[in-house]
């Protein structure tokens, strides 16, 4: 039987199960996953999860789910090499597995710091289940919480660590946080927010030596002065999971390079999700962008795609991508991509919410309306995400007339 | 571990025992239902977890926030009087029986 090999633990692997089991094609799917758990949500690991002892980790389907479609399942056996020209993968437990068509779903890991060896068992990081499990028992053993980078990662689990009681405080060398996600103005509502709640922060923050013993991080050089740690978070941004498409010979590029359809360089090879470099359809970015999303949208829509891709339908990738983070009492949901505001007809409209808590910002090149940022506004999010997928664009002055409301102008 | 039914828009009824203590999108994603998704893992974002609680179960269960009720406004199916975000139905004993219908599209 010809085989499709999905390689990952992901969401983008997960939806591809359920996709290629809802085409019937669920027995020739093998699932191969590093972690010891099959596919759960991770939106929670930075939230609920850290907060509660108790809390389970969320299994996207149960087990009897896969048996019954017919999937067999890998677990905690990670790929150690593919073999293209044999169509063979070996995994580590010294199993052959051949495939007809592979899909690498393999993510992207936490970002480290060269002067912080990974044996420090006070410098975590954040990416998959064991990392929570790790966190959370440590978040319950001390009074104080650094977290070095302000991206979502580092900002949702400084919300998390504040709201169980923990003095927090993040460092970040930009002048702002979520300095390449969002724009200038949300960033200051989510940085009063966050101040508001008694989170510390260090901007443009140069970070020097660290003062350890191989095991315990005891202190950071932070602006030249020394800041005690009793536990570091490391939200410096995640590279793509690249080692094994790498040593099989893929065409990469900060990523796996893939084309719209979701294929590699190897035409019986795909990858979807964190780890693919992809080319952005027209409507949301400038004509030849290629890019890589983290995000839970990107590995859904893009495992869909591969779906079809592997099926023999023709397929290409055009999903809107949306957005959001979970900080305190902030829904953070961004659509489309934030254009950079320093290039010419570039501009940024503010949309009242129903309270000073809640608003949006919606992004003009020129006169076409490109991204919408909101805050504690989801139905104004949802509209956006309409409006941006009919291709409306309107003016301005309704788009953000509080009294016109956005499903009016669809 | 309440016994719950879905029934899909096309008439398939899935009914299956619920553990407690999660939701009725948790519960019937796990299981595999198709026609449910909950692609945001149950925070009231996303809308994709859309259902219509039977009219005798209305009623029965807590009141929608607001969040919900503005998320209900947005979902890909038309909404109807029994619909409900189903990431926010948490499953209990007393909810044996209970009977939900799912739209024709969740996107």
């Amino acid at each position: 039987m010809n085989k499709i090999v999905i390689v990952g633990g992901g969401h983008a692997a997960a939806q591809l199960c359920g996709a290629l089991a809802e085409a019937g094609l669920g027995p020739r799917v093998h699932l191969v996953c590093a972690e010891a758990f099959l596919p759960y949500q991770r939106p929670p690991l930075s939230k609920a999860f850290l907060k509660s002892p108790t809390e389970a980790l969320q299994l996207q389907r149960a087990e009897s789910w896969y048996a019954q479609a017919g999937i067999t399942v890998h677990l905690a056996d990670p790929v150690l090499a593919i073999d293209r020209a044999a169509r063979r993968l070996r995994l580590q437990s010294g199993q052959l597995l051949d495939y007809e068509q592979l899909v690498l779903a393999t993510g992207a890991r936490a970002r480290r710091l060269v002067q912080l060896p990974a044996t420090l068992a006070n410098v975590a990081v954040l990416r998959g289940a064991a990392d929570a499990a790790a966190l959370r028992d440590q978040l319950g053993q001390v009074q104080s919480l650094v977290v070095l980078g302000a991206g979502f990662i580092g900002l949702e689990v400084a919300a998390t660590a504040r709201a169980l009681g923990l003095a927090v405080r993040v460092i970040e060398s930009a002048p702002r946080l979520l300095a390449r996600s969002v724009s200038a103005e949300l960033a200051e509502h989510i940085e009063a927010t966050h101040r508001a709640a008694g989170i510390a922060f260090s901007f443009g923050a140069k970070v020097g030596e660290a003062e350890h013993d191989g095991k315990i991080l005891q202190s950071l050089q932070v602006d030249g002065q020394r800041l005690p740690v009793e536990l570091l978070l490391l939200g410096i941004g995640a590279e793509p999971e690249t080692a094994l498409a790498e040593t099989a010979g893929l065409a990469l590029d900060q990523g796996i390079v893939i084309d719209a359809a979701m294929r590699s360089s190897d035409p019986a090879i795909l990858a979807v999700g964190d780890v693919a470099r992809f080319p952005i359809a027209e409507a949301w970015a400038p004509p030849g962008t290629r890019l890589r999303l983290e995000s839970v949208q990107n590995a859904n829509d893009q495992a869909r795609t591969a779906a079809a891709t592997l099926q023999g339908l023709p397929a290409s990738y055009a999903a809107l991508p949306w957005f959001w983070s979970e900080q305190a009492s902030m829904r953070l949901q961004m659509a489309g991509l934030m254009p950079d505001p320093s290039l010419p007809g570039v501009t940024r409209h503010r949309r009242p919410g129903a309270n000073a808590a809640s608003f949006s910002v919606l992004h003009y090149v020129d006169q076409r309306l490109v991204c919408v940022e909101s805050v504690n506004a989801p139905m104004d999010h949802m509209m956006s995400r309409k409006l941006l997928e009919a291709g409306r664009h309107p003016a301005p002055e309704s788009a953000c007339d509080p009294a016109v409301a956005l499903k009016s102008l669809l | 571990m309440p016994d719950i039914s879905l029934i899909e828009a096309n008439g398939t009824v899935h009914g299956f025992e619920a553990p407690d203590g999660v939701s009725v999108m948790q519960a019937a994603t796990g299981y595999g239902v198709p026609g449910i998704l909950g692609e945001c893992g149950g925070s009231a974002i996303c809308a994709t977890c859309h259902v219509i609680v039977d009219d005798a179960w209305i009623d029965r269960l807590p009141a929608p926030l607001a969040n919900e009720l503005e998320l209900l406004e947005c979902t890909a199916s038309e909404r109807l009087p029994g619909s409900r975000l189903s990431c926010q139905i948490q499953l209990n004993p007393a909810l044996q029986g209970l009977v939900l219908r799912l739209p024709e599209r969740q996107v």
